[in-house]
């Protein structure tokens, strides 16, 4: 067989480089999270490529399943106890998510990845301001480590239904400078939605940079408000994804081109799943909202982030 | 034991016979990031239109029992940024390549076939019968022996390179409009498209899909791509048939042989696996070696019919 292993670890698939991998990989632990399992997989060379914002592909086995399920990379150790590992956090509901809660340590599973576009990462020391909702909080904590590892201060709001999905109340505490619960029954932190929050951390932290992570209407809401501050923003997004390699066009959402104002079907597995949040074309994507708070393209000021080349 | 898997397609012989099924593939990059595609037979890209298209509006996908259904929209950077883009890429891999095309009538088909002639590295032309005509009431070319001979002939007077047509099996009679396509110049088929399907959520009682229907694919739809294949190879024994429809794993790729494929095309499984296309050709080598097949066309058409005077 003329696979191209990287390393001399049989179960490793792929391109030396810094592209993706199958990897079948060991369960190593697996812990309850409030409403989430967080599966923590033995995955060195995954591990040594991965960047924040993006996610793997795992393969699945419920009844009458053909399709992998994608998850954002929660965190990557690369050194300590147990090395070259990587977690994610699981919401189970469906067949697959159920399926992967139920693995247990030693466990094999088949994952692909890293896979898609990574968080920008500001070049100057500016406060950032990482805006999750329920699962969508899982990335955000690898993409604070990385930027507080360059000096940068960390601010999070943590959005859920109720306590329960707010997923780890005490890590996210430990690890940025400040962290502000919103949930919608009250049962911790503020009552109501992240956006209720946004503005008195803003104006306490001097916010400099967005980013986003969480449900389609929350992102379209965090996007709208940050553009009503002039502040840059950048969200991971979700679209229910056939291959997660680029090669389907199952994923798409529409995102406006910065050079032409365009709108173009680009792929949230490969051309994402981070963009920029006003270059979403909300207003004619399947999270529009009617009476009309749709995010346009602007020119965002004064922008400390490298953007991305457009196509 | 050295095996021989060199697949004859009448005038287009290929290396091996695994081959990629339009639209499960994009035009091999993102595929190549896992492993070389010019190991395989051929890549067949994605269904190119004359006009560049943006698609159906998601959700665009649904994952049903043992198969998927896609409402895509054919979305694509249309002929020529196509040919600017993702040709010379696949020059420069050096790989076959089979150029699916697709049109709303018989002008637009012909026009995108004359764009691909001469073009250094495209070995065959395969004709997206599966598209709504829009001269006819909007009707699917494939579904009707007639218009999908019209398409074929112009594209066979466009290029210079073997014309496969690939039909839908969501028809009464699926030899007539094979023989149609045959009679008006193909050189082979490509069987199966996707079947048109459907799914509900339940709890929300709309369709999962934005564009409400979708077609089918995957293991589901194996038996019927088997059939298909097994029918119209009977009917044409000499055709050149590239079969699709479900291909997971080496018993499956044999199956569509022995049914009387001479090439075999894998879709959905290229998303479960990236690496499925190329397993496979490993997987088969291997199979064949150990059942003592010698060569591929030992298996094409070899399937064992029942005695009936028994
Ligand atoms: C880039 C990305 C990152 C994600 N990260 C996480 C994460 O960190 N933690 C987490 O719990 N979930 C995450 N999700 C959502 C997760 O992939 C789905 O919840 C999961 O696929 C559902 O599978 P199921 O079989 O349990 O449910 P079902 O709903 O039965 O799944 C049926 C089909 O729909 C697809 N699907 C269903 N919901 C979603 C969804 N929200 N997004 C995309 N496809 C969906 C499935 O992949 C599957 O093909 C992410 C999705 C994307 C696109
Ligand atoms: C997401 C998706 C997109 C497809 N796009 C095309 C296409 O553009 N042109 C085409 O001729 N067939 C297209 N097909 C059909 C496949 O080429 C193939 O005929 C069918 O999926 C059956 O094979 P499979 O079960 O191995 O996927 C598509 C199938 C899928 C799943
Ligand atoms: S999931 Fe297949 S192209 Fe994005």
């Amino acid at each position: 067989m003329t696979t191209y292993l990287r390393s001399r670890d049989p179960n490793v698939f792929g391109r030396p480089g810094d592209g993706p991998l199958k990897v079948l990989a060991e369960v190593i632990q697996r812990r309850r999270d409030g409403a989430y399992h967080t599966i923590t997989v033995a995955a060195p060379d995954i591990a040594e490529r991965a960047k924040p914002g993006q996610f793997v592909n795992v393969a699945v086995e419920g009844p009458g399943t053909i399709l992998r399920r994608p998850f954002s990379i929660h965190r990557v150790s690369s050194q300590g106890p147990i090395a070259g590992t990587i977690d994610f956090v699981l919401d189970a509901h469906g067949p697959g998510t159920a399926w992967l809660a139920e693995r247990q340590t030693h466990d094999i599973v088949d994952v692909v990845g890293p896979l898609g576009s990574a968080f920008p990462i500001p070049q100057q020391n500016v406060p950032c301001l990482l805006v999750g909702g329920g699962y969508g909080v899982a990335p955000l904590f690898f993409l604070s480590e990385v930027l507080t590892r360059a000096g940068l201060r960390v601010d999070m709001i943590v959005g859920a239904a109720n306590a329960e999905r707010i997923y780890n109340a005490i890590e996210a505490k430990r690890m940025t400078a400040s962290v502000t619960f919103t949930t919608e029954d009250g049962s911790l932190g503020v009552e109501g939605l992240v956006t209720d929050a946004m503005d008195d951390v803003i104006a306490a932290t001097g916010t400099r940079v967005i980013y986003g992570c969480g449900p389609m209407p929350m992102l379209r809401a965090v996007s709208l408000r940050a553009k009503e501050r002039g502040i840059p923003c950048q969200i991971a997004v979700e679209e229910h994804m056939a291959c997660g390699v680029g090669v389907c066009w199952t994923c798409v959402i529409p995102i406006r081109s910065a050079k032409t104002g365009q709108l173009r079907m680009k792929r949230a597995c490969i051309d994402g799943p981070v963009f920029s949040g006003t270059r979403v074309g909300w207003d004619v994507s399947r999270w529009h909202v009617p009476d009309g708070d749709a995010v346009e393209d602007v020119a965002e000021p004064g922008t400390p982030i490298e953007e991305g080349a457009d196509e | 034991m050295t095996v021989d898997v060199r697949a004859d397609l009448g005038a287009l012989s290929l290396d091996n016979p695994i081959v990629t099924a339009s639209g499960c593939f994009a035009s091999g990059a993102e595929i190549d990031r896992f492993y070389d595609v010019a190991t395989l037979g051929a890549v067949v890209v994605k269904s190119i239109t004359l006009e560049p298209r943006e698609g159906l509006p998601p959700p665009r996908m649904a994952e049903t029992p043992s198969g998927m259904l896609n409402a895509i929209g054919l979305q694509n950077p249309g002929i020529d940024g196509w040919l600017a883009k993702d040709l010379p890429w696949l020059q420069g891999k050096g790989v076959p390549v089979i150029v699916s095309i697709a049109g709303t009538s018989v002008d637009e088909f012909a026009e995108v076939a004359r764009r691909l002639r001469g073009r250094a590295g495209v070995v065959g032309v395969e004709v997206n019968l599966s598209c709504p005509n829009v001269d006819h009431r909007g009707l699917v070319f494939a579904c009707h022996p007639e218009p999908s001979a019209d398409v074929i002939t112009a594209v066979t007077r466009a290029v210079d390179v073997p014309v496969f047509g690939k039909l839908t099996a969501d028809v009464t009679d699926i030899v007539s409009v094979a023989r149609a396509v045959i009679d008006a110049g193909a050189t082979g088929l490509s069987l199966i498209n996707t079947l048109l399907g459907m799914a509900i959520d339940v709890e929300s009682r709309r369709p999962t899909l934005a564009n409400v229907l979708g077609g089918l694919s995957g293991p589901a739809i194996r038996p019927v791509a088997v059939r298909n294949v097994f029918q119209v190879h009977q009917a044409m024994p000499d055709i050149p048939i590239i079969g699709m429809g479900g291909v997971r794993t080496v018993r499956d790729v044999v199956e569509f042989l022995l049914a009387g494929a001479s090439a075999v095309a894998v879709g959905t499984a290229n998303f479960a696996d990236p690496f499925a296309a190329h397993d496979l050709l490993a997987g088969l080598r291997t199979w064949m070696a150990d059942h003592g097949v010698a060569k591929l066309s030992e298996l094409r058409g070899a399937v064992q019919m029942p005695d009936r005077e028994a």
